[in-house]
């Protein structure tokens, strides 16, 4: 996170940049591998694992997700020096719920079933620390575009973990994936059967802890002392 | 007995964290040690007994449909539960701001031990969960909003001071590499997970 920070000051410093400069592109994809908000920063946890169940779910969460912290994003990053500094997680917390009420409302209105699904994951987004922790860190000290690639980066690798569990979840917990049966019927009768644990909460937790595993056997700078 | 069941259910069977994984970030966060699992999870408690009742009133008489009939009758169709998200939060920030002051004034000790939790508690998910599971569910009053939300902090508090207690063994431990800290604490739950579903359908 401090190497996204020092490399925005340079951005802020020169600004007839291009709009894409080498800076800028690392914002977007830093947050998909060496600085994922889930499995380096920890942020977003909360609502990662609970919808992880179906692949839709998952995909029109992360969607959501990516709405709500451009929006959030951009428009801190517009206010940043208007927020008196005292009250500003208040602020932040008023410019997120808004924009979550309209993703809620949206939803209702046009994938209903999805949004029961989802239940109070939808409102959980507020209190979704991926975004409060790049309001904080980010969007309260540099200029909307940025602001903008930060918002998209995070929210991109938000949703690629958040997909990757939801693929193996479906997979291997109902043999399907978006809903569609993948693995043949013929399988069954031959006695496949279908692994109902991972349908159950504790194995996204589990999934996550192996793409973890997996992450950091490959990329050892990012292993932990204890 | 239905105050009893609800405690129960929502410590065991709704454990805010093996079940629906809210309050992750704080609790992977701050699970290093027993101590300050303790102070932050107490915290917790603290915070959702207040918060969910409160929220219990302001859905019943604010925000539900029809729910602003006694202020006069042609409020009777007067729908604002769209409104609820914003309401809860402004709610559990300016609620969190009370409380550490009352408490910063009035029990100097708790106020030590708490201290810097509190602040954080405002962005905790497991606190605008309780209020939004509150709302989904629908108690029948008051009280047995207060204990659905005091049982949901007890949970929470359970899970940390657990996971913690595990963390400081697991520090003489040989993890693989890869694992260590963050890997090993996310499989480590999902088997307390496992473990903690061993309660569900329990009824009282």
């Amino acid at each position: 996170m401090s190497e996204t920070a020092e490399a925005t000051k340079d951005v802020a410093k020169e600004p007839k940049e291009p709009l894409f400069s080498a800076k800028n592109k690392r914002l977007l994809s830093d947050p998909l591998n060496d600085d994922n908000p889930i499995t380096i920063q920890v942020l977003g946890i909360c609502s990662a694992l609970a919808i992880t169940v179906q692949v839709k779910q998952a995909f029109v969460m992360s969607l959501s997700v990516l709405f709500v912290m451009i929006g959030a994003n951009l428009i801190v990053s517009w206010m940043r020096n208007l927020i008196p500094g005292r009250v500003r997680i208040i602020v932040q917390l008023v410019i997120v719920a808004a924009l979550v009420i309209l993703v809620d409302q949206i939803l209702k209105a046009y994938l209903y079933d999805v949004s029961k699904q989802l239940s109070v994951f939808v409102g959980l987004i507020i209190t979704n620390c991926i975004i409060m922790g790049r309001l904080e860190a980010f969007a309260l000290g540099n200029k909307a575009w940025p602001s903008f690639l930060d918002a998209v980066g995070n929210a991109a690798g938000y949703g690629w973990i958040l997909i990757a569990v939801a693929v193996a979840r479906e997979f291997f917990g109902s043999g399907k994936l978006w809903g569609v049966q993948l693995i043949p019927d013929a399988f069954y009768e031959f006695g496949y059967m279908n692994n109902g644990l991972m349908i159950l909460p504790p194995m996204a937790l589990i999934t996550v802890g192996i793409i973890i595993w997996v992450q950091r056997s490959k990329n050892t700078k990012l292993i932990e002392e204890n | 007995m239905e105050y009893i069941n609800i405690f129960v259910k929502s410590i065991f069977v709704d454990n805010m964290i093996f079940a629906y994984f809210l309050g992750m970030c704080s609790y992977l966060a701050v699970s290093k040690t027993v101590k300050t699992g303790v102070g932050l999870g107490a915290a917790v408690i603290f915070v959702l007994g207040i918060t969910v009742p409160i929220n219990y009133l302001l859905e019943n008489y604010v925000l539900k449909e029809g729910a602003l009939a006694w202020l006069d009758e042609e409020f009777a169709t007067v729908d604002l539960s769209f409104l609820s998200f914003i309401m809860f939060i402004a709610v559990i920030a300016s609620m969190v701001q009370l409380v550490e002051m009352a408490v910063e004034k009035f029990a100097p000790a708790l106020y030590g031990a708490l201290g810097i939790f509190l602040p954080l508690i405002a962005v905790n998910c497991s606190i605008l969960g309780g209020s939004l599971f509150m709302q989904e569910r629908q108690y029948a009053n008051i009280g047995e909003a207060t204990v659905f939300g005091l049982g949901s902090g007890v949970g929470w508090f359970l899970a940390i001071v657990a996971i913690a207690a595990i963390r400081e063994k697991i520090r003489y431990s040989n993890v693989p590499a890869p694992l260590r800290g963050l890997g090993i604490t996310f499989i480590i739950t999902g088997l307390m997970g496992i473990a903690f579903m061993s309660f569900m359908g329990i009824e009282l």
